[in-house]
């Protein structure tokens, strides 16, 4: 059975450009993906309730401009919402500091600049299978 | 049976027929070698040739089309000098921290050859909150946190407001203007003595592109942006109070030439809307500047900005009758191109930046921005913005390339490409205007999908191999994520300090007078009538915080919504 993926492109925080999250989420949209996307400066909450409500596999989280520095807060309120087999991973501009301080809050990849997008879908795909069953045991 | 005849052959028996022989000869060497192989486009889909001639531009029209330096048709530049006359103004885009952290970058780089101040808040700001709306470790990461005029005071310490060009990334409602003249009246120095630019007060391009100070809905956004325009026009003559911005639409993914059409059919809108209000061309056309993002494909850019030059000196005349000249004047701030940086041997962008800074250089520009090395790794730290700084003064003083004006035109291939990229924007142009304006187009979505089109087929020319990145689909080595920079970050102590001080600070105002202009704000806002930004001084002037402006206006107008388009 082919399982199709189902992954959240979104942004939180404070800035605005969508140029990459509009190129990934299309991308992986057209590798026959389920994409739910949504505009930029999404509220920490809503992003745990979209996540919830939709059942997603992934949550892609794309930050140029600092934000990821409360991506923290997102892991720790999906935690608090009780949410397992969902794995966050972001994109972007991410200081190599941040990014230890991102895995060691639960990310489970950061992409950086220049990242292929067939490297993401690959990666995601890669993942689903064992987010599910974690879901399903769950 | 007849094959059909492939394009190099066709080409070969029309040379042999018109074409000088040399150039005929010319043309069956190159096809004996390499055929049909040797085709590129730019990025515009702009065919290129290996070879430009007589045959191409023989110079018959130069009165018509390429003219002198600071005359129509403007396609050489748009004073008679130049950057003989006057240099580029070196304006870096700085901001990090809290006021007292950006003043002391600002006084370093005025040390180093900056001439001219360039401020970018913090995206809380962008946003329309302050400090203490938002989650605190964002605060001061991307721009400096300025939310009163105080804060406005320190980050200008120890700089002539009354001599300095001041560019600030301020869109509507203009609270960074609004603090500006408040410490400008503070210090004694007239409304008339203030210099600089209303950086970004285009809603448009934010709307489509990057999104970044959309905190007011499309049709208040619209009418803050003339009472903005009207109010400097009578109070602050040296301001520049329209940026037209290209630059968030080519970053965001437009090509060149769309990113082109996209400005300029902004600036239609702008003016169309002045006009509507009864205002006279002349009076606000040369107030308004425009900004360009400049990209790695060198003559793409430089036919550009000529060919943007030229045509918006034409259209001038002949959709508005401007008779001054200075309302033909295409006067323009360019910033090196983010987007073609990489994180990958990060040092290599000091060789793009510096290819980049040429052809803005060429085009004839007005004021640059030269990106740090750094930026495709965090916001750029002091040591990347210095050489930055450094790679402008080797070009203008070093490298000789403003000794002569328009050293490209004339050029064979400069010339044809300028003409083609012409007809590539007004073809984009057009589109938008069928489609209704600018406002219009964007309100429906056609401008952001064109954008978001173009991004992907680059992205994909990238990924496929035929767009090289060096270091990112070529060349790659291995590296050591160690010799990366340290970065600066801001002490969060210090911005802790600032948000405590922000605290004390408000609860310390005359509260009376701070809800008397919020008041007049919002009756400013409910009245067609009223000029809404002179009661964004006002408030200024008064107390009043940048969020406690904004929320106002978000009340009164509504809040801005993006749309979600993929």
């Amino acid at each position: 059975m082919t399982t199709i993926p189902k992954v959240l492109v979104t942004k939180i925080g404070l800035d605005g450009h969508d140029r990459g999250s509009r190129i990934v989420a299309a991308y992986l949209r057209d590798a026959g993906m389920e994409v739910i996307y949504t505009p930029p400066w999404q509220g920490i909450a809503n992003v745990v309730k979209l996540a919830i409500e939709e059942d997603v596999d992934v949550i892609g989280i794309s930050s140029l401009a600092t934000d990821h520095l409360i991506v923290p807060k997102l892991t720790r309120a999906l935690a608090e919402a009780g949410v397992v087999g969902v794995a966050v991973i972001v994109g972007g501009i991410v200081p190599d500091d941040d990014e230890a301080m991102l895995v060691a809050a639960g990310v489970a990849r950061v992409f950086h600049p220049g990242a292929p997008l067939a490297e993401i879908a690959e990666f995601i795909r890669s993942v689903v299978p064992s987010l599910r069953a974690e879901r399903e045991a769950a | 049976m007849n094959k059909p005849a492939s394009p190099a052959e066709v080409a070969a028996a029309e040379s042999s027929r018109v074409l000088p022989e040399g150039l005929a000869r010319w043309q069956r060497a190159w096809s004996e070698q390499l055929g049909d192989a040797g085709d590129c486009e730019n990025r515009s889909g702009i065919a290129i040739k290996p070879l430009y001639t007589p045959a191409d531009w023989d110079g018959s029209r130069y009165g018509d089309t390429v003219g002198y330096p600071g005359e129509a048709p403007w396609t050489r530049g748009i004073y008679p000098t130049m950057h003989r006359g006057r240099a580029w103004t070196q304006r870096q885009l700085i901001g990090l921290g809290t006021p007292s952290d950006y003043n002391l970058r600002l006084v370093d780089l005025v040390n180093h050859g900056a001439t001219a101040v360039s401020l970018i808040p913090c995206n809380s700001v962008f946003r329309g909150y302050d400090m203490d709306e938002v989650d605190a470790e964002l605060l001061g990461t991307c721009g400096v946190v300025v939310n009163t005029a105080d804060h406005l005071d320190t980050c200008l310490a120890d700089i002539d407001i009354g001599r300095m060009s001041c560019a600030m990334n301020d869109p509507s409602p203009f609270t960074l203007l609004a603090f500006l003249l408040a410490v400008a009246r503070r210090r004694g120095v007239g409304w008339d003595q203030v210099r600089g630019t209303s950086n970004q007060s285009d809603y448009l391009s934010h709307y489509v592109a990057n999104h970044m100070f959309f905190r007011i809905a499309l049709p208040g956004a619209r009418r803050i942006l003339g009472d903005h325009i009207e109010f400097c026009r009578r109070f602050v003559p040296h301001w520049n109070p329209m940026s037209v911005v290209g630059q968030h639409m080519q970053q965001a993914g437009a090509t060149p030439a769309e990113a082109m059409a996209f400005t300029l059919a902004t600036a239609l809108q702008n003016a169309d809307d002045c006009v509507l209000r009864g205002l006279d061309p002349d009076s606000f056309l040369p107030g308004f500047t425009f900004f360009f993002d400049i990209s790695l494909s060198f003559f793409e850019e430089v036919a550009k900005l000529r060919a943007g030059r030229r045509i918006w000196g034409r259209l001038v005349r002949e959709r508005y009758d401007a008779k001054d000249p200075r309302s033909a004047r295409f006067k323009f701030h360019a910033q090196t191109s983010g987007v073609d940086l990489t994180r990958a041997q990060p040092q290599n962008n000091i060789a793009r930046v510096t290819v980049q800074a040429m052809a803005g250089i060429f085009g004839g520009l007005q004021s640059l921005h030269t990106d740090a090395w750094d930026e495709a790794l965090s916001c750029p730290t002091e040591a990347g913005a210095r050489i930055a700084v450094a790679t402008q003064n080797i070009l203008r003083e070093e490298a000789h390339l403003t000794d002569v004006i328009d050293p490209l035109g004339g050029s064979y291939y400069v010339e044809t490409l300028t003409d083609e990229m012409e007809a590539r924007i007004l073809e984009c142009l057009n589109v938008v205007e069928n489609a209704g304006g600018m406002y219009r187009a964007v309100e429906s979505g056609l401008v952001q999908t064109m954008i978001g089109d173009s991004a992907r087929r680059f992205q994909e020319k990238v990924e496929r191999g035929e767009q090289t990145v060096v270091g990112v689909n070529r060349y790659r080595v291995d590296e050591d994520a160690h010799a990366r920079p340290a970065l600066d970050k801001p002490d969060p102590q210090r911005m802790r300090a600032h948000l405590a001080a922000f605290a004390a600070w408000k609860s310390a105002r005359p509260a009376a007078a701070v809800a008397h202009a919020l008041d007049a704000l919002a009756r400013a806002a409910a009245d067609p009538r009223a000029n809404v930004f002179a009661e964004v001084v006002a408030a200024a002037e008064s107390g009043c915080t940048h969020g406690e402006i904004c929320a106002t206006l978000r009340r009164e107008l509504g809040f801005g919504h993006v749309q979600a388009i993929v």
